[in-house]
């Protein structure tokens, strides 16, 4: 039982930080139709911007209270810009190219921000610095830890806002217009570009939190941490079906806890075979089940239509 | 007349100077470069089977190398001594499969393979496909990583060694062969063996797309909606299609495991499955010639990088600030944003061939 | 007179809205048939219904003696009914020649093992293919090269492309989607000439027009369509002269 309880935790957590990247693919996939596969090294480079300007900042004798927030500001001011970048350079120029076009140029984005990131930051794992007292709390036999609950609060209000944002403000309802019919929203005079590019930074903004929170959560950055992040993110998308704001949270917690729970009885359900190293599997497995039998994703509709 | 003369010199010429090329190459460069050629030639193949795939049909598969594995690594269980220490029971000195038992069985698997991923994803938008052949990919490799307990399959990250040698009418192709008087190293005779499977990966290739498969694929490449509203059964093209780039892939597998002798999950990465595609983007989808030219453009790549990059860095900063390596895939990806921005049709273009000079009459 | 197409009641909803509303209507075999309406009448939903593009969500879809549950366009083009798009959707980067041979694609046979091998069979048909291919692109009046890559045909051209590429499938129904937008008075003239003529040869023609008067003039049958609901149908004279068409088009500008 204790296990189970520290399983869905470690779940939440998890699924947490999944939903904030998932949401990312959602929206522009929402708005644009296209898959921004770039997405999860734009996490990666945000994690390594936020390690950066913490180190630096902690170096000159900055409060960790002060530096925390202020390395996380700009992380994702650095996010947005790049998000900015890589839909003006990779993906605008190709909007009306065959579909195939954007996908490609989407890998090289990846590859290029990969392999600067790598010879910037270099190859190894980075240690997040240890900042607050980070303490544990026991519910039950089971261990939560005060970052855990930072994240899952966070995680929770930031979905809430963005909910705020598109469903309350000009922005969201432009947004909503784009994602409906960009041709019928320029006519009515919406600056169709403008709200592409801004909801790119929004989701680029949302990658640099969840960047940040993997790493304070494992005490770790890498390079290459974008790469099976974004891979796991955008199935949470498709779970909860990609497109809906709400299937991203949804999809984002249910896979995290598909996996620490899988994880955590994988050893017991094939009699040791298989052991947590298979936890990136399960994703996968995830990703192919939802293709399979429900393509359109827990909470979405209109997919197959759409061809 | 003169024209068709013409012609046939120029094709001899090519047929001698590619004949010749490990001789010149040997003498030239040295023997360690016969064997980057060598390897050259196993990615020309690949290129070509994901050409299929990408550039006929229109599909971004993204996960391409792990077909490239499932070969590799068919060949190195089963002509190894390694299955001894799996099941040291049945298989006491390992299986020694012939290797041109394998090659069939391998690439039907990789074709196997191949269909079970599809199926499921190919009737969706194509961007599904590119995301699922990714994470295959991975899945593969994680595999390949793990699965050396509880049962020793795959020996894990150290990978398989000691693998059989390809034979050719029971002569090895690892040692020094005398034939008609000649001496052919190692290296040379394995280029002529990728030599002849390269030409029949290119014969294969041309017939395909001159055919009424042909046709269909690159229909729905064009206009999956208009392909279908012609009775073009779409998932089943593209299945066959996906599943016949997968074969490809299987097959240079196996020549790869023979080839090297070891195989292990490092070979398998991402950024092979990148390199791949960007043979085929750089070159030119769909272009037979283009997809060639630039899978022997890539596969040299590195080799002058590490000889150009590095004593000019060394010479100019007196250290390696930038390695090789990363500098290499730093290239590639800025070649695959540039490329599909400013030439999407990539260097060789298929269709700017003399088309107009080509006559109304439909070749047989 | 046979029905060719039968729809009975057919509906079809996109989010709450319903497109088509219990629609019934039948194509006789022979005639060509015309479909009108005001813009958003659900006359494009319709044709995509027909032509398999969208699943109907309700009623009977019936053609050439047969019932059909699932109509995807691969199925119904296998059935015979072969079609045009509004906004042309050609094979751009492929010749005129391919692009009418893959129309043959379903009246052919040849698989991997006839592309690899190019046995007689394969090489019989294949000729005959590409011959029936040029004799279409004759047929439908286009007298450029044939391996001139379908992007670099005219407008008009390619919208006969379109039609000779249809052809090629060996339909019983050829639908066409507004095959005159953006013609002038010469070309419009030419098409309706041409579509008399594939008429005689026995297929049978259905399209939507926008342009009123063309449909008057070239169908014999004609259907109009008001927010997703039949309203009239009937030969054109019957047609101009019902009230609810009248109002439906002076309700909405004048079409």
């Amino acid at each position: 039982m204790e296990i189970f309880l520290q399983q869905i935790i470690n779940g939440l957590v998890q699924g947490s930080v999944y939903a904030l990247v998932a949401l990312g693919y959602t929206m522009v996939y929402g708005i644009l139709g296209l898959i921004n596969f770039a997405h999860g090294e734009v996490v990666m480079v945000g994690a390594m911007l936020a390690l950066s300007a913490l180190t630096a900042m902690i170096g000159w004798g900055l409060s960790p209270l002060l530096a925390l927030p202020l390395s996380l500001i700009l992380a994702m001011a650095g996010c947005m810009l790049l998000g900015y970048g890589i839909e003006r350079i990779a993906y605008r120029p190709l909007r009306h190219a065959p579909r195939l076009a954007p996908l490609i140029t989407a890998i090289g984005v990846s590859i290029v921000l990969q392999n600067l990131a790598m010879m910037i930051w270099g190859r190894e794992y980075h240690a997040f610095p240890q900042l607050i007292a980070n303490q544990s709390h026991h519910i039950a036999g089971a261990i939560i830890n005060d970052i855990q609950i930072i994240i899952i609060i966070m995680a929770l209000v930031i979905m809430l806002a963005l909910m705020a944002v598109v469903h309350r403000t000009r922005l969201g309802r432009a947004m909503r217009a784009v994602a409906e019919n960009q041709h019928a929203a320029q006519l009515m005079g919406v600056d169709v570009n403008r709200v592409i590019s801004v909801t790119f930074m929004l989701g680029s903004a949302l990658a640099a939190i969840a960047g940040l929170m993997v790493s304070v959560n494992y005490g770790l950055a890498h390079y290459y941490m974008g790469f099976l992040l974004g891979l796991k993110a955008f199935t949470a998308a498709v779970l909860g079906g990609i497109g809906n704001l709400r299937g991203a949270m949804l999809g984002g917690l249910l896979l995290g806890l598909i996996e620490s729970l899988g994880a955590g009885y994988i050893g017991d359900l094939t009699g040791g075979f298989m052991g947590s190293q298979y936890q990136d599997v399960f994703a996968f497995f995830v990703l192919i089940a939802v293709l399979v039998f429900r393509p359109s994703g827990l909470l979405g509709e209109r997919l197959a239509e759409r061809a | 007349m003169n024209k068709f003369l013409n012609n046939k010199i120029i094709y001899f010429v090519v047929l001698a100077a590619v004949l010749l090329l490990p001789f010149a190459t040997d003498a030239l460069l040295g023997r360690g470069w016969v064997r980057i050629v060598d390897f050259a030639m196993l990615y020309i193949m690949l290129a070509l089977g994901l050409n299929i795939v990408v550039g006929y049909a229109g599909l971004l598969d993204l996960g391409y190398i792990a077909f490239f594995a499932v070969g590799a690594y068919c060949y190195a269980l089963t002509g190894s001594p390694h299955l001894a220490t799996a099941f040291p029971m049945l298989f006491p000195d390992g299986l020694h499969l012939s290797f041109w038992i394998v090659l069939p069985m391998a690439a039907l698997l990789a074709g196997g393979f191949g269909v079970l991923l599809g199926a499921p994803t190919l009737r969706l938008r194509g961007d599904y496909l590119a995301i699922v052949t990714l994470g295959f990919g991975e899945i593969i490799r994680i595999f390949m990583n793990n699965l050396n307990a509880p049962v020793n399959l795959t020996n894990g990250p150290q990978g398989i060694s000691r693998i059989d040698p390809i034979q050719v009418a029971g002569v090895s192709l690892n040692a020094t062969q005398e034939v008609f008087g000649i001496t052919l190293p190692s290296v040379h005779l394995y280029f002529y063996l990728f030599l002849s499977f390269t030409v029949l990966v290119v014969f294969v290739s041309h017939r395909l797309e001159k055919s009424r498969i042909g046709r269909a694929w690159m229909a729905i490449r064009e206009d999956e909606i208009a392909a279908s509203s012609m009775g073009i059964n779409t998932r089943n093209l593209k299945l066959l299609a996906f599943a016949m780039g997968a074969m490809f892939g299987g097959v240079s597998g196996t020549l790869f495991a023979g080839f090297q002798g070891f195989v292990s999950p490092e070979s398998f990465s991402l950024m092979e499955s990148v390199m791949v595609l960007c043979m085929v983007v750089l070159g030119g989808m769909g272009n037979i010639y283009g997809v060639i030219l630039g899978g022997l453009m890539l596969a040299l790549l590195p080799e002058v990088l590490r000889h150009s990059v590095v004593p000019l860095q060394q010479a100019m900063f007196g250290k390696t600030v930038i390695d090789p390596e990363s500098l290499r895939m730093l290239l590639f990806g800025t070649a695959l944003i540039v490329v599909m921005l400013y030439r999407p049709a990539g260097l060789w273009p298929s269709r700017v061939r003399r088309r107009e000079l080509d006559t109304d009459e439909v070749a047989p | 007179m046979t029905a060719l197409l039968e729809l009975t009641g057919v509906g079809k909803q996109f989010g709450g809205l319903a497109a088509l509303n219990r629609v019934s209507l039948h194509i006789n075999a022979g005639e060509i048939y015309g479909l009108i309406g005001p813009n958003g009448a659900g006359k494009t939903t319709l044709f995509n219904v027909i032509t398999g593009l969208y699943q109907l969500d309700s009623g009977k879809f019936h053609f050439a003696g047969q019932d059909y549950q699932s109509t995807m366009p691969h199925l119904l083009a296998q059935a015979g009914i072969a079609r045009t798009f509004q906004n042309i959707r050609l094979f751009a980067n492929l010749t005129a020649l391919e692009n009418v041979m893959i129309g043959r694609h379903q009246r052919t046979q040849a698989g991997v093992f006839g592309a690899l091998f190019l046995n007689r069979a394969t090489r019989t048909e294949e000729r005959a293919s590409a011959d029936r291919a040029r004799e279409l692109l004759r047929y439908v009046g286009i007298t450029k090269s044939s391996q001139t890559l379908a992007k670099n045909l005219s407008y008009g051209e390619q919208r006969r492309l379109e039609i000779a590429r249809a052809l090629a499938t060996e339909p019983m129904l050829l639908a066409l989607d507004e095959p005159a937008a953006g013609m002038n008075a010469t070309e419009t003239e030419s098409l309706k000439v041409l579509l008399h003529d594939i008429r005689a040869t026995g297929v049978t023609v259905m399209l939507i027009e926008h342009d009123v008067k063309l449909i008057m003039g070239l169908c014999d049958r004609v259907a109009v369509l008001d927010y997703g609901r039949l309203i009239a149908e009937g030969v054109p004279d019957e047609v101009r002269q019902n009230p609810a068409v009248i109002a439906a088009y002076l309700g909405s500008d004048n079409e």
